[in-house]
């Protein structure tokens, strides 16, 4: 029986690309559990399969073997209609990209997802107001993506993932299009999310201001998990952090 | 371990939104795409307007020879027309039609998949966001039929206006005064038909293509 404490349990993911005859192991087995309420990061170079990783636990992508189970759901036995209200009401997601709709406000992009949670359009707007507004945006209902700062349009992303209350936040490299101070911004808001709403946080990152926010911080290389430590494990060093090299 | 028969009944399906959200979100997007969306509907715009030329000026032309009055009949011969046939509807002219609705229609199927390729990472970002399939395709469906009818209310406008000014540069005030109005009224039904079923069945093998696009390509995509 997994444990109530644990939000996320992957259980031998494996992934196996085929890229014309040759076979691509991005995962080779990863067995996983993550506590509720935590913060997690995920830190691996590019092509160590955090990604695919992350792309699996949140329900994107199917693995080639292996279980995933998010509040003890196991993904593998939800219809594609079960799978959306999953992504709905128990994830958020948050991209390096940011992916705000283009055609839509500040205000519509999160009042969108929270029409999908089952609330009427204006039901939504208020709610959206009332996120935009804690996130600090309560001056920019009405302005487009285009009209945001990358700061401002990541707040906007975070509002669009909290508005439903999700049991997790599944964040890809949320830093990595911002600059120095923004970045720490955006990594002290979800903080303060993960605290005040107590949802998981899960965030993929080269960014070694993420660490000092994390409980916890997962090394994948290879495809495997290297090493899982709590934040108090961690020591951080010029160039390396606890003796891996930075990627 | 398997917790998966205590909670598959817990998960229900994923909410339906209604149409008035479908027709918001559409309409938005076309909006505030504004030069993107007329591109897409000049395509349906030129075609249709073709047709609907053809059909007034095959009317008008009927209805000349019809009157059988001599001085027309120079005008008709003039302008090319076999009036001894009557002038029925030809091969040649159904073949012009035939070409052009097909360029229509391939050009709005064309425009509809490059508006899908260019806005997966979007499809994407919905879907992760809780957007049934359903969803995707009713929005896309919406936006084409929106680009599809309106394309055609305005060729049918274009090639009205064009088929007169013709008319009468061709044959005078006669044009006018002995316009079918009834015969032209039929031919703007069958445009109206033809460029709003056209513009529909294109739309839908674009909105399914989209709407099967997995969530994942919203995270691979770069911008």
């Amino acid at each position: 029986m997994i444990s109530t404490s644990t939000v996320i349990r992957a259980a031998g993911l494996t992934k196996v690309y085929s890229l014309g005859v040759e076979k691509v192991h991005a995962l080779r087995g990863i067995t996983l559990d993550i506590e509720r309420g935590s913060y997690v990061s995920i830190m691996g170079p590019s092509g160590s399969g955090k990604s695919t990783f992350f792309n699996i636990i949140g329900g994107l992508d199917n693995p080639t073997e292996g279980e995933v189970f998010l509040d003890g759901t196991r993904y593998g036995d939800l219809t594609s209609e079960q799978m959306a209200w999953v992504r709905c009401h128990k994830i958020g997601y948050i991209f390096q990209s940011f992916n705000l709709i283009p055609t839509m406000t500040a205000l519509e992009n999160v009042a969108i997802a929270r029409i999908f949670y089952g609330r009427t359009p204006r039901e939504a707007r208020d709610d959206a107001a009332r996120v935009l507004t804690k996130v600090g945006l309560g001056h920019r209902l009405d302005h487009m993506p285009s009209e945001l700062s990358g700061g401002q349009q990541q707040r906007v992303a975070i509002a669009r993932a909290i508005v439903n209350e999700p049991s997790v936040i599944l964040a890809d490299e949320p830093t990595g299009n911002l600059d120095l101070r923004t970045g720490a911004e955006i990594i002290d808001l979800l903080g303060q999310m993960k605290s005040e709403l107590k949802i998981t946080v899960i965030t993929a990152t080269h960014d070694m201001k993420m660490l000092s926010a994390s409980d916890v911080v997962v090394w994948i290389q290879d495809g495997n998990v290297i090493r899982v430590a709590n934040r108090d494990e961690v020591t951080v060093e010029v160039g390396t952090i606890d003796g891996q090299t930075l990627a | 371990m398997n917790t998966s028969s205590q909670t598959l009944s817990v998960i229900p399906n994923q909410v339906t939104v209604s149409w008035a959200v479908v027709l918001n979100v559409s309409w938005g997007s076309l909006r505030r795409r504004f030069l993107r969306s007329i591109i897409t509907m000049l395509g349906v715009v030129l075609a249709i307007a073709f047709l609907t030329y053809m059909m007034m000026t095959d009317d008008l032309v009927k209805a000349l020879i019809a009157l059988k009055d001599d001085q027309l009949n120079v005008l008709l011969q003039k302008a090319g027309v076999d009036i001894f046939s009557g002038g029925g509807r030809d091969s040649m002219m159904i073949l012009l039609i035939g070409l052009s609705l097909l360029t229509c229609l391939v050009g709005i199927v064309n425009a509809m998949l490059m508006s899908v390729t260019e806005r997966i990472k979007e499809i994407g970002t919905l879907k992760c966001l809780g957007a049934r399939n359903g969803f995707i395709v009713q929005t896309y469906f919406v936006e084409s039929s929106m680009q599809g009818v309106l394309g055609t209310l305005l060729g049918m406008a274009l090639g009205l206006i064009v088929g007169i000014m013709v008319g009468m540069a061709t044959y005078g005030g006669a044009a006018l005064e002995h316009f079918p109005v009834g015969a032209a009224f039929k031919s703007l039904v069958i445009a109206l038909i033809m460029g709003t079923l056209m513009s529909v069945g294109a739309s839908i093998v674009p909105a399914y293509w989209a709407a099967k696009k997995r969530p994942v390509d919203a995270m691979r995509v770069e911008e």
